[in-house]
């Protein structure tokens, strides 16, 4: 277990420096600097100020200066925004994103799993067309579209929760709920099948004679088996959830990552681009590494390195 | 010897979209203690059906009892709410699967999947049940229990699988045991070795045993009687030896026709020509009509009552019908 995770720890390490690589030369290669927006600089401000963010020097610098402010954690202070650092933006803004996707995550996993097995259980009956129903309109509207309808009714028509802003848990229900929607009926649909499916084992027809309860048979033999596919999907919906965010984060005026992710491109603000990169790339890259621990926990069969499965 | 388990006129439907599938047509038979009784016949003849209906594990809807009582112990199962049967199942009815490798769930460990539906019935502690459970390990013969109870199913093979089947429905001490086809995804060597086992708890339980299965060889070696199921019905049913040397019905005679012999040289399987009849519409008398060479009039039209050979032996045949004594021995039969 130790040296597999040693393992993944060095092929994470490799996909960040991809990861970080490309960001450069995607970041370089569209034209313009922070420096040259609207209002003109004179040549020689421009070059002091390229100077002072090492904007002058040739770009393999450029590049091995940023991967040792990414090896040292210090990504530089932002170029538009003088006052903070990246790792101000990061520690600002993060928390606040990190709140919206987590409690979506949780929000739509719980649900969407609730919503699976009573739809399997009362396979072909109304509950369970209904929950298919709302699955399928979940799956179809876009989070941006759902958000606005959302802010329509409840914060402009029915005036019974906030439009925007992030300051109490009742800020937090109209972005949670169209965040959460789409991921919440993919896993809604997945839990279905594959609980329909697993319902007909024999492990299932054998717990049944074993005089089990319906409790115990459901949440303890088939749901197990029954979230294999819903585990392997999740990774997916991290990253939807989290990209996510950036969109949400705009309508609903939350002062979190994406504000300053969507501006620092627009600004060419490379240091804060970079930082954010980095950042999001670890988090997710590390997300997707529990989930695959998750399955081993899971599914005994599946061994996470070869040593342990002879 | 006491009956633990009485079956009458048992009929057992299921809904379909293209009718109603009539899969038991009114099944009689008992079960006495410590008796084993093979319920053999073809694909489709209604024998797992029977056996799940004494469960009440026949999924309903589509399925339902229709018609009929069973009686186990006095007590009318049929009339039993989910409830009370959940504390019959496992306790005094138990029953083992056909394929041991999909009767054990992969994410749980055998330990708990053997324990388990000893702590749903009875009140006992983690301790005494995992003693339990090492005891029957033993008795089924899994070598280094206290290791193997932490492993899970796919570190055991097949055969040491459906060891631990037996073991998990034998935990709470039934009375009685249902096997559905319990050797057929087996290969011949543990089938034996499976077979031997049957034996040998039956003699230390004294459990009584349904075994269902259409392999005529597993029948002979542990079956004290034998009920041959034809199209929903019991058709004839006799001890092992009545059916085995004086079979009454040209399809039980049929299906020992069929099982290939080393001792007998042949080349050709003998086969028993056409097919069961549709249980959309099941034929109104007897249904093995079509494919039978003594057929008469009178079978097509009305199903024969049952005929006493002997106090264990019985046949449902017009054969049997007195004005029928005229026939001569079916051909191909050997003796």
């Amino acid at each position: 277990m130790l040296r597999y995770i040693a393992k993944r720890f060095l092929i994470m390490l490799v996909t960040i420096l991809i990861i970080v690589t490309l960001t450069f030369i995607l970041m370089h290669a569209i034209p313009g600097s922070p420096f040259n927006q609207e209002r003109g600089t004179s040549e020689a401000v421009q070059a002091n100020l390229e100077a002072h963010y090492h904007l002058d020097e040739p770009m393999y610098i450029q590049y091995l200066l940023y991967l040792k402010s990414i090896v040292t954690f210090d990504f530089g202070p932002s170029i538009k925004q003088p006052t903070s650092t990246v790792n101000d933006l990061l520690g600002r803004g993060f928390p606040i994103s990190l709140e919206l996707g987590l409690v979506s995550v949780i929000v739509a996993i719980i649900s969407g799993i609730l919503l699976g097995i009573i739809a399997a259980l009362r396979h072909n009956k109304i509950i369970d067309y209904a929950a298919m129903a709302i699955a399928v309109l979940g799956i179809s509207i876009p989070n941006f579209i759902l958000a606005t309808q959302l802010i329509q009714s409840f914060a402009v028509t029915w005036q019974i929760l906030p439009a925007a802003t992030w300051s109490s848990p009742k800020h937090m229900i109209l972005p949670v709920i169209a965040l959460a929607t789409g991921p919440m009926a993919i896993i809604a649909r997945l839990t279905r099948s594959s609980m329909l499916e697993v319902l007909t084992q024999d492990y299932i027809k054998m717990a049944r004679a074993k005089g089990l309860s319906p409790y115990k048979i459901v949440f303890k033999h088939a749901l197990k088996n029954a979230l294999m596919p819903v585990v392997t999907i999740l990774g997916t919906l991290l990253a939807g959830i989290l990209t996510g965010t950036f969109v949400l984060e705009k309508i609903f005026a939350i002062p979190g990552m994406g504000k300053y992710f969507v501006e620092s491109i627009n600004n060419r603000d490379y240091p804060v681009i970079m930082g954010t990169t980095v950042f999001y790339s670890a988090f997710l890259i590390v997300m997707l590494f529990l989930v695959d621990i998750a399955y081993g926990i899971l599914d005994p069969r599946i061994k996470l390195h070869k040593k342990e499965a002879e | 010897m006491e009956k633990i388990l009485e079956v009458k006129d048992l009929h057992v439907t299921f809904k379909t979209y293209g009718g109603e599938v009539q899969a038991v047509r009114g099944v009689n038979f008992d079960l006495k203690k410590g008796e084993t009784l093979a319920i053999v016949g073809e694909s489709g003849c209604g024998k797992s059906v029977t056996s799940n209906s004494i469960m009440r594990l026949i999924p309903t809807p589509p399925g339902r009892i229709a018609n009929g009582s069973i009686v186990y112990k006095g007590r009318d199962l049929t009339t039993v709410n989910e409830k009370e049967m959940r504390k019959i199942r496992g306790v005094d009815i138990s029953m083992i699967f056909q394929d041991p490798m999909t009767a054990l769930n992969p994410t749980l460990t055998i330990g708990d999947q053997l324990t388990e539906g000893l702590k749903q019935h009875k009140d006992i502690s983690g301790r005494e049940a995992k003693k339990k459970a090492l005891e029957m390990m033993d008795l089924v013969g899994i070598p280094s229990p206290e290791e193997r109870l932490k492993q899970y199913p796919h570190q055991f093979s097949g055969g040491m699988r459906q060891r631990v089947v037996i073991a998990m429905a034998l935990i709470c001490d039934p009375d009685l045991l249902i096997a559905d086809e319990p050797t057929t995804a087996l290969d011949v060597t543990i089938q034996a070795q499976i077979l031997e086992l049957f034996g040998k708890i039956q003699e230390r339980t004294g459990v009584s045993i349904i075994l269902i299965t259409h392999d005529l060889g597993v029948v002979a070696k542990i079956a004290d009687r034998i009920a041959v199921m034809y199209a929903g019905k019991i058709i004839e049913v006799g001890t092992k030896r009545e059916i085995f040397y004086e079979s009454q019905h040209p399809y039980t005679k049929g299906l020992l026709n069929s099982v290939p012999r080393l001792d007998i040289e042949e080349d050709d399987l003998i086969p028993i020509d056409g097919t069961p009849p549709d249980l959309f519409s099941p034929p109104q008398g007897c249904p093995f009509t079509a494919r039978c060479p003594f057929a008469m009039e009178v079978c097509d039209k009305v199903y024969p009552d049952s005929a006493s050979c002997s106090n264990t032996h019985e046949v449902d045949c017009w054969l049997q019908d007195r004005r029928a004594q005229l026939v001569s021995p079916m051909a191909g039969t050997k003796k």
